[in-house]
């Protein structure tokens, strides 16, 4: 057991030190050397059950933390559900009472509700991986971003990173400021006022964050940006005038690329609007690391499920 | 049966006038499984209050006069505290048609109120307030903006950002009680704004009464101590030194409509108490079974069962110094009945033992909501006797009769 691990869920990133954030990517760089091997598979968690339970429509989440489960050698179930509990007809404690009665060792699970995670983890004895709930986080998102950058920028003490986007509804912004700032690097974020939470603008930012609603004085000497998925529901929910607009005023595009730092990347957490928050271009250029965040992700995933479920196993058998 | 105050006096504890509450959810007819008007009226008691005002969103809502009758049939036959009911002020409380204020204020309502379904329609309600007057019952508003509280279920600032929540702004009660100051002067009308929760409709309302606007507030004894922190996990009192405690998050408990609010409002409600601003503290006691609790944050219901903790809250900020026991009191006394425009009760007593601690159990509330954030809390103050019309209801804080009635 690692010395620097002592959780037993991973709901948010919010309260980690840098060390657990630190011995999470030091276990990812591990995986990625399990994930190069011509038979990427290690027996750590053999005999271990991994429920995938979704109930918001995900396709990437769910297939990297699938991979990740049995490039360990978990066994893995899936449990799919469309729309909210309640349309379901299941209430979400019946669902935590399902779950702890199939008794699976680690519950991944995404949810549209804010906070729904932290309910099945009062619920349950698994351990409970959030894979994203409402609008609040994404711990492996933002431990994969970290480590993506880490790879593309070495040490982030005094990095400064530009997010930008619909600020106010992403899960991703908000475990990329719980990642990355302990790590030492700053964060501007940068987006439409009516996307940004309104105490971040007016004076209440989290530790380490700034807010810049003009993005190309967002980007200036930045050393890496991260590009929001801009949903379409929000222009007509009235946040924007128009996609067009939003996409002149805030999107990426090669030119805007060119205010960064010299070769300074580029990220996105999918699924991309391609020709809305950024330029086709820039997501498919040399500076984008938006397919390596992709690949890491396994990793990142199954380092995550290695410290909370393996126990005292090791990974591969040949350094038992 | 007349009440002997002198052998708790002569022990040291506290004798003082029966609590009266503006402002309690009853849940009858339609709700009971959340509450009744027997349990209520019983948890109203052992919080202290011997007059509590029930709030008309029932189903079917108390629109018509005979509704109105069967609360008071009902409430006559609970056994607990005296039970006033309050009216809709537009029929299905829909926010379209006036109910007949008249014939209802005849059949026993004290005040009206959409409560939770604030009128919107300006036009309306400036109606609802002219015609109130030949009523002589009072308006009773929840100021809300219902287009800037939108979606929100916490307030809106740095801790529902955080937590990823849909935040209702200051700004969506501030816009609706200027709003309302603004009729009640059209109207040349009396209004009462109910559970207040931030600095801006306190300062509001300052500046309305120094004009010589009839117009009256309450705030609730969960807004005057605790803070929007409290969703995001903490458990510590505005009156104790803030520290980080994200022990348990997304506790529905702590999902209430106004929400909490900052420190800063919390001291301005506070601040509203000592110099008069306020003229009543109300529970708001919305009591709800599990099933509405036991749920997703953004769905679960708002509100909080509040009857049983009001004292030991308001005794904190009256520790802290930021108000008189004196005015807080009268807040919970003469300040209410004042606001109904009756005398206060002249034989309804309560026996309180200030420095009682106690940790509080939900299977040991009598209301049948158990939803308060305070479960498994240690309070300080307690109500160990309550007389009703000179007739002791309480034993040593046991409501011995009450507890088969369930």
């Amino acid at each position: 057991m690692n010395p620097q691990w002592s959780r037993r869920h991973v709901l948010d990133t919010d309260d980690w030190s840098r060390a657990e954030i630190e011995t999470v990517l030091d276990q990812s760089r591990a995986m990625v050397e399990v994930l190069s091997r011509p038979i990427r598979r290690a027996p750590a968690l053999r005999g271990r059950t991994v429920i995938l339970f979704f109930a918001e429509a995900s396709t990437r989440t769910r297939v990297s933390f699938e991979l990740a489960a049995k490039a360990l050698s978990a066994d893995v179930t899936n449990i799919t559900a469309t729309g909210s509990s309640l349309e379901k007809g299941e209430s979400l404690y019946d669902t935590a009472r399902t779950l702890e009665a199939l008794g699976g060792d680690v519950l991944v699970m995404r949810h549209a509700s804010s906070g729904a995670p932290y309910f099945v983890a009062r619920r349950t004895s698994a351990a409970v991986i959030n894979a994203g709930d409402g609008t609040h986080a994404h711990p492996s998102q933002g431990l994969l971003d970290a480590f993506t950058l880490r790879e593309a920028l070495g040490d982030l003490e005094g990095k400064r990173i530009a997010i930008v986007g619909d600020i106010l509804h992403s899960r991703v912004a908000r475990s990329d400021i719980h990642t990355l700032v302990p790590l030492g690097a700053r964060i501007t974020l940068s987006g439409p006022p009516t996307l940004v939470p309104a105490a971040w603008r007016c004076g209440q930012p989290p530790s380490g964050v700034t807010y810049e609603p003009d993005v190309d004085r967002a980007l200036d000497g930045a050393d890496a940006a991260i590009v929001l998925r801009l949903q379409r529901e929000r222009q007509q929910a009235g946040l924007l005038p128009s996609l067009r607009e939003y996409s002149r005023v805030w999107g990426i595009d090669v030119g805007r690329m060119g205010r960064m730092r010299a070769g300074a990347p580029v990220m996105h957490p999918g699924p991309m609007n391609e020709g809305v928050e950024i330029d086709a271009a820039v997501a498919h250029g040399s500076r984008s690391l938006i397919e390596k965040q992709v690949t890491n992700g396994v990793a990142v995933r199954m380092a995550l499920l290695y410290l909370l479920a393996a126990g005292s196993a090791a990974l591969l058998e040949d350094r038992a | 049966m007349s009440f002997d105050r002198r052998p708790f006096e002569a022990r040291g504890l506290l004798v003082v006038p029966g609590f009266i509450d503006l402002h309690a959810h009853l849940r009858e007819p339609g709700f009971e499984e959340s509450e009744t008007i027997a349990t209520g009226a019983r948890a109203a008691l052992r919080g202290g209050f011997t007059t509590v005002c029930a709030m008309p969103n029932t189903e079917p809502a108390i629109d018509a006069p005979g509704l109105v009758a069967q609360v008071v049939a009902r409430a006559a036959s609970a056994a607990g505290a005296r039970v006033l009911p309050i009216a809709a002020i537009t029929r299905g409380r829909r926010g379209a048609e006036l109910c007949d204020l008249v014939e209802l204020a005849a059949a026993g309502a004290v005040a009206f109120s959409d409560d939770g379904a604030p009128v919107s329609d300006a036009g309306l309600f400036r109606h609802a307030l002219e015609y109130s007057r030949i009523a002589g019952a009072l308006i009773v508003e929840h100021p809300q903006d219902l287009s800037l509280s939108a979606k929100g279920v916490m307030h809106e600032g740095s801790v529902s950002a955080e937590l990823g929540l849909a935040g209702m702004p200051a700004a969506a009660e501030e816009a609706a009680v200027a709003r309302d100051l603004a009729l009640v002067k059209l109207a040349g009308a009396r209004l009462h704004l109910t559970h207040l929760s931030t600095a801006g409709s306190v300062e509001l309302v300052r500046r309305a009464k120094a004009e010589g606007v009839a117009v009256t507030c309450d705030v609730t004894p969960h807004h005057l101590s605790l803070t929007d922190e409290w969703v995001a996990g903490s458990r510590t009192f505005a009156w104790e030194r803030a520290e980080r405690n994200r022990a348990m998050p997304y506790d529905a408990n702590t999902k209430v409509n106004p929400p909490l609010r900052s420190r800063a409002d919390v001291r301005a409600l506070w601040a509203g108490i000592a110099d008069g601003t306020v003229d009543a503290i109300a529970t708001d006691h919305a009591p709800h079974a599990s099933i509405r609790k036991e749920v997703e944050f953004d769905q679960a219901a708002f509100g909080i069962s509040g009857l049983e903790t009001a004292l030991p809250l308001v005794l904190g900020g009256v520790r802290a110094g930021w108000a008189s026991w004196d005015a807080v009191l009268a807040a919970l006394t003469t300040g209410p009945a004042r606001v109904l425009g009756v005398p206060p009760p002249k034989d309804d007593w309560i026996v309180i033992d200030a420095d009682a601690e106690w940790t509080l159990d939900g299977e040991a509330l009598i209301s049948k909501g158990k939803n308060t954030p305070l479960l498994g809390a240690k309070l300080t103050g307690r109500v160990v006797e309550v007389a009703v019309d000179g007739d002791l209801k309480l034993n040593e804080g046991h409501a011995a009769e009450a507890v088969g009635a369930r």
